[in-house]
């Protein structure tokens, strides 16, 4: 079977916030006839910003993890849980079941963002045709699991808010909580700012 | 579910689609592929299908099974649980005697009172202020809808859920809360509050809403100045 048209040579393009297919236009202050949001062939900067995005991330996902998210205190002991700590703990006090779960949000996911965003803009930046398929498959698994690393800060938060038995007992957030955040709304926004399309840019039109 | 491949089309047909409306260019029969780019003739769709992108496997366009007023229906259903799950205790915690409860924003104020200031306003973004939005700009939206019309404001409406979609979090808050009651069950004695039943119902309501694609209602929606 032969593979369908590509837009940008038929010239045409589409609406990125309503999808309405019109005629290309060279300017870049184009707008959606129907929507009048900005009208562009391919996301501008889309590679810098991404990459900016990531690195940024990446930074912050070091004191993430190294400094503790939250402060458990009883009368007898005071316990600072760093995110890996807690998992640890969630395994051998709690289920092990949302151990895994846990883990899964609060390191996994991140690390495979991370690495799938670096695949994606590499192979893009070295134009290589290879596995588009698969890339594209890749893009729209990070796009998925995008927002469950915010688990494990809700997590502290609810707790945070619930313990407060006087001196008896108290949760408090920690710093790590904070960049943690910080980590998952900037890898959401590396994500968002990749355009996939560039995926496809070397395919050759049949 | 069944797959469907989309329509290809081949070059001369989408000309001839563009050029038909003299002077506006462009067609509202087609539809391109938002993450590669490829162009296909729309197709209607029947009950349960989903036309996918043949080259890269995106999704193009779902079948919108539940009319306008059933998504209206679900919109307002969404919006009570909404406040129920919003002022209703989640958990309550017993210690010897001693009950500890918290809503939602308890949990925003603990974070902002403790010096998790960036936490506590992500929190209230994405649990409160961007579900509330996409709840209250739909609702407005399709109550226009139900007859045709377009609401005032409507482009700007449909941009605003566009936008704010990806940072509405209530199903990981969901799990989230699950996380934090077996945390806590091992020092305390937990007792679930209305709050977590609404949330959970709401996940409920916005997953089944989700399957539809807001861009839909460009379609079912007449220009008012044409």
């Amino acid at each position: 079977m032969s593979a369908p048209p590509r837009a940008q040579e038929l010239g045409m393009m589409s609406c990125h916030v309503c999808r309405l297919v019109t005629a290309y236009s060279e300017d870049p202050h184009a707008h959606c006839p129907r929507c009048h949001s900005a009208l562009h062939v391919r996301k501008q900067g889309s590679i810098a910003r991404s990459w900016a995005l990531l690195l940024a991330a990446a930074m912050f996902y070091i004191p993430a993890n190294v400094f503790p998210i939250m402060r458990t205190q009883s009368l007898s002991s005071k316990d600072d849980n760093t995110i890996l700590s807690g998992i640890f703990e969630l395994w051998r006090a709690g289920s092990p079941g949302l151990a895994v779960i846990v883990f899964t949000a609060s390191i996994v996911v991140p690390m495979l963002k991370f690495i799938i965003m670096t695949v994606l803009l590499v192979s893009v930046q070295r134009s290589s045709g290879l596995v588009s398929k698969q890339r594209a498959r890749l893009y729209r698994f990070v796009e998925l699991i995008g927002y469950w690393s915010m688990l494990d800060v809700f997590v502290v938060a609810i707790l945070s808010a619930l313990v407060h038995f006087q001196i008896l007992s108290r949760v408090e957030p920690l710093p790590g909580v904070v960049y943690f955040g910080v980590v998952v709304v900037l890898t959401m926004l590396s994500a968002m700012s990749f355009d996939p399309r560039l995926i496809w840019d070397n395919r050759k039109s049949q | 579910m069944r797959r469907l491949r989309g329509f290809a089309i081949i070059g001369g047909q989408a000309t001839v689609a563009l050029n038909r409306r003299d002077g506006m260019h462009h067609a509202q029969n087609l539809i391109i592929c938002e993450h590669c780019d490829s162009v296909y003739q729309k197709r209607k769709l029947l009950r349960g299908q989903v036309a996918d992108c043949t080259v890269c496997g995106a999704v193009l366009e779902r079948h919108q099974w539940i009319g306008v007023d059933g998504q209206f229906a679900l919109i307002v259903a969404s919006l009570i649980v909404f406040v129920i799950a919003n002022v209703s205790p989640i958990v309550t915690l017993k210690l010897s005697g001693m009950a500890e409860d918290t809503t939602l924003w308890g949990a925003v104020i603990a974070m902002w009172n403790d010096g998790a200031q960036i936490v506590a306003v992500l929190t209230a973004l994405t649990l409160f202020f961007f579900p509330l939005s996409q709840l209250m700009i739909f609702a407005w939206v399709l109550w226009f809808a139900r007859d045709g019309r377009r609401a005032p404001g409507f482009a700007e409406a449909m941009t605003a859920l566009v936008r704010v979609k990806p940072w509405s979090m209530i199903e990981v808050f969901m799990l989230g809360t699950l996380v934090a009651v077996v945390k806590a069950h091992t020092y305390f004695d937990v007792v679930p509050g209305a709050g977590i039943w609404a949330f959970g119902f709401l996940t409920v309501l916005i997953t089944v809403f989700s399957s539809h694609d807001a861009r839909h209602l460009w379609d079912v929606t007449g220009d008012a100045k044409a």
